[in-house]
């Protein structure tokens, strides 16, 4: 099929003004990490260095949870929820205001197109934050129990993926309840997380209701292991969240878990085939498949499997995968060597296996984390690249005959966060949104996400709720007692 | 004229709607609790109870399993039918519930009857939640976009249950009615030293209409059986409950092993690493309901 050309596009980068290096946010001002150790960030399109980073201690991650606590016990748990609301509202304004340097730095930072920072991310950031505002001063109106009260101090432990998303889905609906929080970014993507420490100073925000602390795995056990936090909030691997599960293990600390998922994308042989393309693209593709409920698992019923795979490669044949800026792009940059190394490794475990490997073929920018859209075929459930969540631009397609066993290959994994159904009958919809064990389920679309509707996973996905009511709840404690 | 030698009860585990000994072979002496004079004296002997093991445990794992989709799948409203008709023939029993409440929890006749009406009252109030809960807790989300976008409650699957120790009767029902109601089936281990209404109990679960597998209870030693459980790859939630009080058991020990395959702990009540028994006396609230409650949320278009 012939592909226009199209002229390069490229987002200025003038828009944003990374420092050289950047401390630790803490009790509302930059103040370097104890041990005196940084590291760098790097675009990972380019491979160049963009800033460095402090690495938090134990000291550091002390400091930080104290200078919470004081803001907890002095400040906000103190105010009222309308003023904690208009503090949320000024945030929400601000990120609007400066919307176009947070995209074009998340995908500095992060690979992601920016047609999707720009049109996602940063858009959905401002809402997370908007909606919550309005919940500050309504808690006893959301059915969470009697006398909603806030936790204390959050210890929150966010993924790379969606750096400033996430962030917001941390950070907001905790604030709205009148915790103060200790937040880690992903080492490999700092960047947006520093910003935001900006926006919380432009909007006054009391000192020490939000403090960041940056670096890795040791710093984020830090956090968890603290005594003086009283609740956790994670997302990332299940191997690690089973790790926080543990360490938490009887104390009275409370978490919340939002893991890894190998979400199945059904699609039945009624289904708008076109539609159903889009979608697999958007589930599989979209973030460069760096998205926990990626529709990494594709269960076609068989009469129609042959259409779909040529409908599917032509579509993946005109995806454009190259310079993140460039406002064409559909598919950005791996988001680290780290990264790029699982999923070739998962890939070469899918051709060991004997599942038929088949990809894009396009060209790939020399410098920089990149890897083609990917799709294996004659793929049998006990495949590993069936069972195991990748996270990247990979998808693998299974076949099925009946709905019963659409929906038993669908839930044989340990994983529960999400699914995708494609049919064009609305009885068979509602029944197999009944059968799927899945936090998330998407009917004729995917990856939808939106701050009213609540996102979690079932089984080894994780627990909690982020989003709407339901995700206040982690973030307050009701009824007698302390 | 003699006394009449009455007919005692043998008490035996309750695993898939049937009532089997111990795999094991065990039991182990049941005593009444001390109380007014007797608090000296030798320990009034109740029964042998079935000391149930590993074995017990992970049969009724799989009983509760396989009971754990139609009963998810019953109607709202059946659910509630036949949870209120329970406690209909718990009225029909109160006599021998009276009775084990008042030896194993050393009450007097009168304390040990209003006992058994609050457990009643309580099944009662948990069976008509089945089909009022999901409209509490979920509903539409008025998402920016074209979509109709529904978030409802789905029961979590196989919940473990760690019955009071102290509250043999009362607090059992407050914890196992929460867990069923919504569709989950249970594994309960009973209280140690006061298992006997847990069994009562169990015999008006098997002439009502619940169906075999979907409350399952084990008497024996918690500290013996409750790591099995909480270690269980195919039990998807334990409730620490009746880790307060326990003999040799550490609720920190078991929260750690349930982390294996993530499963939704309650962790007893208490501050810190001690646990304590809850009130049960106390009006409950949705809390235990919703702690064994998956929230799902399904999009869909709107469109013309």
């Amino acid at each position: 099929m012939p592909t226009f050309e199209y002229a390069p596009a490229p987002e200025s980068r003038a828009v944003v003004d990374i420092r050289n290096s950047y401390g630790l946010f803490v009790g509302g001002e930059f103040v370097d990490a104890e041990g005196g150790t940084a590291f760098k960030t790097v675009n990972p399109a380019t491979e160049e260095v963009l800033a460095e980073v402090a690495e938090a201690g134990e000291a550091d991650v002390d400091a930080a949870v104290r200078a919470a606590r004081n803001a907890y016990t002095r400040v906000w748990s103190r105010m009222s929820g309308a003023d904690r609301g208009k503090y949320l509202y000024r945030i929400a304004r601000i990120i609007q205001e400066r919307a176009r340097e947070f995209a074009v730095l998340e995908t500095l930072d992060n690979g992601k197109p920016i047609r999707e920072s720009r049109d996602v991310d940063v858009p959905l950031v401002a809402a997370h934050f908007f909606y919550h505002a309005g919940w500050a001063d309504k808690l006893e109106y959301a059915s969470l129990g009697a006398d909603p009260r806030p936790v204390g101090v959050v210890g929150q432990v966010i993924p790379w993926n969606f750096p400033l998303l996430m962030l917001a889905w941390k950070v907001a609906p905790a604030l709205a309840c009148g915790n103060t929080v200790v937040l880690k970014p992903a080492e490999t993507t700092p960047l947006t997380a520093l910003l935001f420490a900006e926006v919380c100073q432009q909007a006054d925000l009391p000192p020490g209701v939000v403090n960041i602390v940056t670096g890795a795995g040791a710093t984020g056990q830090a956090i968890v292991d603290h005594p003086g936090i009283d609740k956790l909030a994670f997302t990332g691997s299940t191997a690690v969240g089973k790790m926080i599960a543990r360490s938490i293990a009887g104390t009275r600390k409370k978490a919340t878990l939002e893991l890894g998922g190998k979400a199945a994308n059904i699609v039945f042989d009624d289904a708008a085939i076109d539609q159903a393309v889009e979608g697999i693209v958007d589930g599989i593709f979209f973030n460069q498949g760096h998205v926990c409920c990626a529709g990494s698992r594709i269960l076609v019923q068989e009469s129609i499997a042959e259409e779909l795979d040529h409908r599917l490669k032509r579509r993946l044949g005109t995806l454009r995968v190259g310079d993140p800026l460039d406002k064409n792009t559909d598919v950005g940059a791996i988001n680290s060597r780290t990264q790029l190394e699982r999923i070739e490794e998962m890939v070469k475990v899918g051709e060991a296996e004997g599942a038929e490997r088949w990809d894009s073929g396009c060209d790939l920018p020399v410098d920089g984390f990149w890897f083609r859209p990917t799709v294996f075929s004659n793929v049998s459930q006990s495949h590993r690249i069936a069972q195991e969540e990748i996270f990247g631009p990979v998808v693998s397609v299974l076949t099925f005959r009946t709905p019963g066993e659409a929906v038993a290959k669908a839930n044989n994994t340990p994983y529960g966060l999400s699914a995708g159904i494609w049919t064009e009958k609305g009885s068979r919809i509602l029944w197999m949104a009944d059968q799927l064990r899945a936090g998330v389920v998407w009917a004729n679309t995917f990856n939808k996400f939106d701050p009213t509707s609540p996102f979690g996973g079932y089984k080894e996905s994780g627990y909690g709720r982020e989003g709407g009511r339901h995700g206040l709840e982690a973030y307050v404690k009701t009824g007698a007692g302390e | 004229m003699s006394a009449r030698v009455d007919v005692r009860k043998t008490y035996k585990l309750y695993i898939g709607g049937r009532f089997p000994r111990s795999e094991s072979g065990r039991s182990y002496e049941v005593h009444a609790a001390p109380t007014g004079r007797g608090r000296h004296a030798t320990p009034r002997f109740l029964a042998n109870a079935a000391q149930g093991s590993r074995k017990d445990a992970r049969d009724a794992v799989v009983a509760a399993r396989k009971a754990q989709p139609g009963w998810a799948g019953a109607t709202a409203y059946n659910r509630g039918q036949v949870l209120y008709r329970v406690a209909e023939v718990m009225e029909g029993r109160r006599a021998q519930l009276a009775s084990d409440v008042r030896d194993g929890e050393g009450l007097t006749a009168a304390r040990a009857d209003a006992v058994v009406s609050a457990a009643i009252d309580r099944w009662v109030w948990y069976a008509g939640w089945s089909d009022k809960y999901a409209q509490v807790l979920g509903g539409l989300n008025p998402v920016a976009g074209p979509f109709f976008d529904i978030s409802a409650p789905e029961p979590t699957g196989v919940v473990a249950v760690l019955a009071p120790q102290g509250s043999s009767l009362l607090g059992l029902v407050s914890v196992v009615a929460p867990v069923i109601v919504s569709g989950n089936t249970c594994v309960v281990l009973a209280s140690e030293d006061r298992p006997l209404p847990a069994i009562d109990l169990a015999e008006c679960l098997a002439t009502s209409d619940v169906p075999g597998g979907v409350v399952n209870i084990v008497t024996g030693r918690t500290a013996e059986v409750a790591p099995w459980l909480a270690s269980h790859r195919d039990v998807n939630a334990i409730d620490l409950t009746g880790a307060a009080d326990a003999v040799d058991v550490d609720w920190g020990a078991l929260e750690e092993s349930a982390a294996e395959n993530l499963k939704r702990v309650l962790r007893p009540g208490g501050t810190g690493a001690e646990a304590v028994e809850p009130d049960f006396e106390a009006t409950p609230d949705l809390s235990r309901l919703s702690a064994f409650l998956e929230t799902k949320t399904v999009w869909h278009p709107k469109g013309r």
